[in-house]
C-alpha cells in the first residue's frame, strides 16, 4: 500500500529533479547554444565557463555573499536566541518580530532594501532631510561596495528564522546542565562557550545547510536589489547561468555552470551530513 | 567536612509558599536524607542550601558560618543532579575534571585527581568517552565523580538513582553508602523513596507540603513516627490504622468488636471517649502460639497471604477492618483459616483522630 501511494511522487521527482539534473549535465557537455543539441564537445563548454571573466566575478562574488552572509546570519541569529532566552518579558512579541522578515519572499526582501539603500529615496534621504547634509550611503551603486548590499538583505531576512532554529536548540538544553555548570563555579562566558555552544551541535548544521542553500539560490534576492550591477558587479552564479541559458543563447555554458554549482555544493554539504549522521549512531 | 543548619528557612515563589519554616541541623558526617511526597520540597531546600535558589527568609550556615546569598562556587558544595546534567559535548575526564579546571587548578594536578576519582568509581576505561555514549549506570558514576572530585565540604545529592533499573539502584545505594562510610563526608540526600531513606540515612527529614513533619534517626522516625502522615509514608506495607475509642484502660476497636489494653508508650491522660488510630506496623503482630497465651491478642481472619521470600504478607480481617501483618516464612497461616494473633503493645502508637497527632 505505501508503495502504491508513494510510487506516483516517486515518478515524478525522479524524472523532474533527478531526470533533469542528468539532461543538464548532458547539456554541459554539449555544444548546445539556443537549443539542445547533441553534439558532444567534451570539456569545451567548462574550458568558456572559467575563461569568462564574468563568471570569475559571479564566484568571487559568490565566496564574499556566501560567506559573509553564513557567518554573519549565523553569529547574529545565535547573539539573539541567547538574549531571547534571558527570560526577558515580551518573548513572544520579539520571536515573531525577528521571524517576519522570513514570510516575505526574496522578492519583497531586495524591494524593500532597495528602497532602503537607494540614495535618492531611503537611508540617505532620510539623514539628509533630517539635516545631516553630507551624509552619504551610496553601497548600492558603488560596485565595489554593491554585493554587501546584497549580503545585509539577505542577513536581516534570515536571521529571525536562525534564531528561531538556535532559540529551540537553547531550549532544549537540561536546565541542570546550567545549575551543574554553576555549581562547578563556570562564569557565564565559559557555559556558553564551553557548555551550551557545542551542545548546539545539531542545529548549527541545520542552520549551515539551510544557509548554505539559500545562499547558492538567492537568485530572486539580486535580481530585485541590483538586477546583477551596477555592471556585472553584483553577479552571482545563479544570476550568471540564467542569463546564460536564456538571455546570451549559450545553454551549454549555462548548464556547465550550474553543473559546477550543484557539484560544489554537494562536495560542501554531503560529507557534512555524513558525518554527522555516523556520528549521530554513535552517540 | 562540615556541619549544616538550616534556620527558620521559608521559600515563596509569589504567593505560593513551598517551604514552611524549616530547622535542621547535622553534625559533621552525617547522611541526612530528605524524603517526601512529589511536590513537597524537597529539590527546592536542596537548591536553597547549594545556593541555586534564594530563600525568603531565614539562613543556612555550613561549618557555623552563614553562607546566604553566597554563589554555589563559594560554599563549597558538590551536587549530583537526578538527570546527571553531564556536559554532552565534553568527554568523562572533562566533565569531571571541569570545575577544577573552572578554579584554575594546574592540569598535571587536575588529571591527577580525576584519575584517582576515576579509580575509585571504577570508570577510567571510560574516562574518553562522551556522556552520549554511556548507559545510565554509568552516567550516573560520572556524575559522582564530578561531584568526588571536588572534594568539598558538603555533597548535595537530588534523587541520584531515581533513573536506574531497581537491581542497580540497590547496587549503586550500598555503593553510595560505602562512600560514605569511606570519605566520612557530610551528604544531603533527597528521595522520595522510603525505602533508600531508611537504609542510607543516619538522619531523616520527612517533609510534606512544605512543612517539615519530623526529623530524627531513622529508627526514630520509624518505631516512632510523630503523626500519621509519618507513619505511613515511611514503612512498606504501610504502618496499620485502626479507629478506635477510649474505653477506661482499654480501647474498643471500631467495627472490629474486639478491645485491646492502652499502650504503654502513651503518656498523656486520655478522657474517656477520646477517638483514637492505633498505630500498628505489620512486624508487630504475630501467630499466637498456643503454648504462651500471655499479652493482648485478637482474632482474625486470613484473607489473602502473599509469600515475599523471607517474609509472608497476610491480608488479615476483624470486622469491617482489614490489617497486614508481616509474618515470617514457615508461619502455619492458610486463606481462610480463623487464629489468634499477638499484639506488640510495646510498640504500638496511638494518634489523634482528628489531628493525627501521637499521643
Ligand atoms: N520556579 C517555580 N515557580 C513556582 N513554583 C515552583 C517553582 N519551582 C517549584 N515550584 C513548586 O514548589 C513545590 C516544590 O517543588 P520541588 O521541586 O521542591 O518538589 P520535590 O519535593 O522535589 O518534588 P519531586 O519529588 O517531584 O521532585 C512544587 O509544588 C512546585 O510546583
Ligand atoms: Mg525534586
Amino acid at each position: 500500500m505505501p508503495a502504491i501511494v508513494l510510487s506516483p511522487s516517486l515518478a515524478a521527482v525522479t524524472v523532474c529533479v533527478y531526470g533533469f539534473i542528468a539532461y543538464t549535465a548532458i547539456l554541459s557537455f554539449t555544444g548546445s547554444k539556443m537549443f539542445a543539441r547533441f553534439d558532444f564537445v567534451g570539456w569545451r563548454q567548462y574550458e568558456r565557463l572559467f575563461e569568462n571573466p564574468r563568471w570569475i566575478t559571479a564566484i568571487e562574488n559568490m565566496a564574499i555573499f556566501g560567506g559573509l552572509y553564513i557567518i554573519g546570519a549565523t553569529c547574529l541569529g545565535l547573539f539573539i536566541a541567547i538574549l531571547i532566552d534571558q527570560k526577558i518579558r515580551l518573548e513572544g512579541v520579539f520571536r515573531a518580530v525577528f521571524l517576519y522578515p522570513m514570510a516575505l519572499s526574496f522578492v519583497v526582501t531586495g524591494v524593500i532594501w532597495q528602497w532602503l539603500l537607494n540614495p535618492g529615496l531611503g537611508l540617505e534621504h532620510m539623514m539628509r532631510s533630517l539635516g545631516w547634509e553630507s551624509f552619504t550611503f551610496q553601497w548600492l551603486i558603488e560596485p565595489e561596495r554593491a554585493i554587501y548590499t546584497i549580503v545585509i538583505a539577505g542577513v536581516w531576512q534570515v536571521t529571525g528564522f536562525v534564531m528561531a532554529l538556535f532559540l529551540a536548540g537553547l531550549r532544549g538544553i537540561d536546565t541542570e546542565i546550567l545549575r551543574a555548570a554553576r555549581v562547578d563555579g563556570a562564569p557565564i562566558h565559559k557555559v556558553y562557550t564551553r557548555i551550551i555552544i557545542p551542545a548546539l551541535r545539531p542545529a548549527f548544521l541545520t542552520v549551515f545547510v539551510i544557509e548554505a542553500h539559500l545562499a547558492i539560490k538567492s537568485y530572486d534576492l539580486v535580481v530585485a536589489l541590483t538586477k546583477g550591477g551596477p555592471g556585472v558587479s553584483t553577479e552571482l552564479p545563479s544570476t550568471f547561468m540564467y542569463s546564460m541559458t536564456f538571455t546570451r543563447n549559450e545553454l551549454g555554458v549555462g548548464a556547465a555552470s550550474a553543473t559546477v554549482m550543484l557539484v560544489s555544493l554537494a562536495s560542501i554539504i554531503i560529507p557534512y551530513l555524513y558525518s554527522e549522521l555516523r556520528n549521530d549512531r554513535h552517540a | 567536612m562540615a556541619n549544616l543548619a538550616i534556620n527558620h528557612v521559608t521559600k515563596s515563589f509569589g504567593s505560593l509558599a513551598v517551604l514552611n519554616d524549616i530547622n535542621i541541623a547535622i553534625e559533621d558526617g552525617e547522611f541526612l536524607v530528605l524524603v517526601g511526597p512529589s511536590g513537597c520540597g524537597k529539590s527546592t531546600l536542596l537548591s536553597i542550601i547549594a545556593g541555586l535558589d534564594e530563600h525568603t527568609s531565614g539562613s543556612i550556615t555550613i561549618d557555623g558560618d552563614p553562607v546566604d546569598g553566597l554563589e554555589p562556587k563559594e560554599r563549597d558544595i558538590a551536587m549530583v543532579f537526578q538527570s546527571y546534567a553531564l556536559y554532552p559535548a565534553m568527554s568523562v575526564e572533562q566533565n569531571i575534571g571541569f570545575s577544577l579546571e573552572m578554579s584554575k587548578m594546574p592540569k598535571a594536578q587536575r588529571l591527577e585527581r580525576v584519575s584517582k576519582v576515576a579509580d575509585l568509581l571504577q570508570i577510567t576505561h571510560l574516562l574518553k568517552r562522551k556522556p552520549g555514549q554511556l548507559s545510565g549506570g554509568q552516567r550516573q558514576r560520572v556524575a559522582m565523580g564530578r561531584a568526588l572530585v571536588r572534594e568539598p565540604k558538603i555533597f548535595l545529592f537530588d534523587e541520584p538513582l531515581s533513573n536506574l533499573d531497581a537491581k542497580l539502584r540497590v547496587e549503586m545505594r550500598t555503593e553510595i553508602k560505602k562512600l560514605h562510610q569511606r570519605l566520612g563526608a557530610t551528604i544531603v540526600y533527597v528521595t522520595h523513596d522510603q525505602i533508600e531513606a531508611m537504609t542510607m540515612a543516619t538522619r531523616i527529614a520527612v517533609m510534606k507540603d512544605g512543612i517539615l513533619q519530623q526529623f530524627g534517626t531513622p529508627e526514630d522516625i520509624y518505631d516512632r513516627p510523630k503523626n500519621v502522615f509519618v507513619a505511613t509514608f515511611m514503612g512498606s506495607p504501610a504502618m496499620n490504622l485502626l479507629p478506635a475509642t477510649v474505653v477506661g484502660e482499654t480501647l474498643s476497636l471500631k467495627g472490629a468488636d474486639a478491645v485491646l489494653p492502652v499502650p504503654a508508650s502513651v503518656v498523656a491522660p486520655l478522657t474517656e471517649g477520646r477517638e483514637v488510630l492505633l498505630g500498628l506496623r505489620p512486624e508487630w503482630l504475630s501467630l499466637a502460639s498456643a503454648g504462651s497465651p500471655s499479652g493482648p491478642s485478637l482474632p482474625l481472619l486470613v484473607e489473602v497471604i502473599e509469600p515475599t521470600g523471607p517474609d509472608v504478607f497476610a491480608a488479615l480481617r476483624a470486622g469491617e477492618r482489614e490489617i497486614m501483618a508481616r509474618l515470617p516464612t514457615g508461619t502455619p497461616v492458610a486463606p481462610g483459616q480463623k487464629a489468634s494473633f499477638a499484639i506488640d503493645l510495646s510498640k504500638a502508637i496511638l494518634f489523634d483522630a482528628a489531628s493525627g497527632v501521637a499521643l
